[in-house]
């Protein structure tokens, strides 16, 4: 009973936050409306006995508003919202595409026969998905190490302004570099 | 806290997300649109493993799978937007339409 409580109130308050991202007048209050929203859908996982999952969204998804707002107050107009501030394109457009999409998925959510389950549960879900990482799942585990390492050098080779391959050239063969300023220990 | 109801929040989490991505002009606002998205994602990929798979292992590596999908596509999204204000001063995406068609 009180898990359909604290289920609905999650629930509810992750949508209110979730649009007040883009109703707020301030790229910080987004940023941190953001964060209540991914914390109470994270509270909703927390109640499907998945401690370790929800757990893990609410730390990350802290550090990564944490370096979202300061994104935020380095690129955007209006960070301390002392203005009213609206940044839209097609806003009738993208709303009816939206709201029909709700429709759209909220009638085949109330219609579809759901199957379900009498399987045991596991004792440990944190002990299961560690087995399904390390087991049979483990392709998964390998590609999602790639992507991360991929990601890591895209994105310190697009954030560069010069790096060694425009100081230096293609195959690093000038021998001294070419700098917009001459200076240097040595130059 | 049946499958319906979880269902029907991530049906709304994932509108909510989609209204942003779609209409925001800032790209940062594009990509917080994203990530309510993918958020939608992972609740509706933790009631699937709850209630009609518990004893497999699959519904929560989907969910890493979301997690790491998301962290991978602010990281992306923060670079590509530091390299296109860096060479051409622009934030909005209606002033980088290089690739409309």
């Amino acid at each position: 009973m009180w898990r359909d409580v604290l289920f609905w109130v999650c629930a509810v308050l992750a949508v209110a936050t979730g649009v007040a991202v883009f109703r707020v007048d301030s790229m910080a209050r987004a940023t941190f409306a953001l964060l209540a929203s991914f914390i109470f859908a994270a509270g909703t996982v927390l109640l499907l006995d998945l401690p370790y999952l929800g757990v893990l969204v609410i730390l990350m998804m802290i550090m990564e508003m944490v370096v979202m707002a300061v994104f935020m107050i380095m690129y955007m107009m209006n960070p301390a919202g002392l203005m009213p501030m609206t940044m839209v394109h097609n806003q009738k457009g993208s709303l009816a595409i939206a709201v029909g999409t709700f429709v759209l998925l909220a009638s085949g959510v109330l219609l579809t026969p759901w199957p379900t389950s009498s399987a045991p549960r596991p004792e440990d879900p944190t002990m299961q998905l560690g087995e399904a990482l390390m087991g049979s799942k483990m392709l998964v585990m390998i590609v999602l190490g790639l992507a991360l390492f991929a990601t890591m050098v895209c994105t310190v080779v697009l954030a560069t302004h010069r790096g060694r391959y425009d100081r230096y050239g293609d195959r690093l063969e000038r021998e001294r570099p070419r700098d917009p300023i001459r200076g240097g220990l040595g130059r | 806290m049946s499958l319906p109801a979880f269902l029907l929040l991530a049906s709304a989490l994932f509108s909510v997300g989609l209204y942003g991505a779609l209409s925001q002009q800032s790209i940062v606002m594009i990509m917080m649109g994203l990530e309510l998205m993918v958020n939608a994602v992972i609740v509706g990929a933790a009631a699937f493993w709850f209630h009609t798979s518990p004893d497999r292992g699959d519904g929560q590596v989907i969910v890493l799978l979301a997690v790491t999908a998301m962290a991978i596509e602010m990281a992306v999204g923060f670079a590509v937007t530091t390299a296109i204000f860096r060479s051409r001063d622009v934030d909005m995406t209606d002033m980088a339409t290089d690739l409309k068609g």
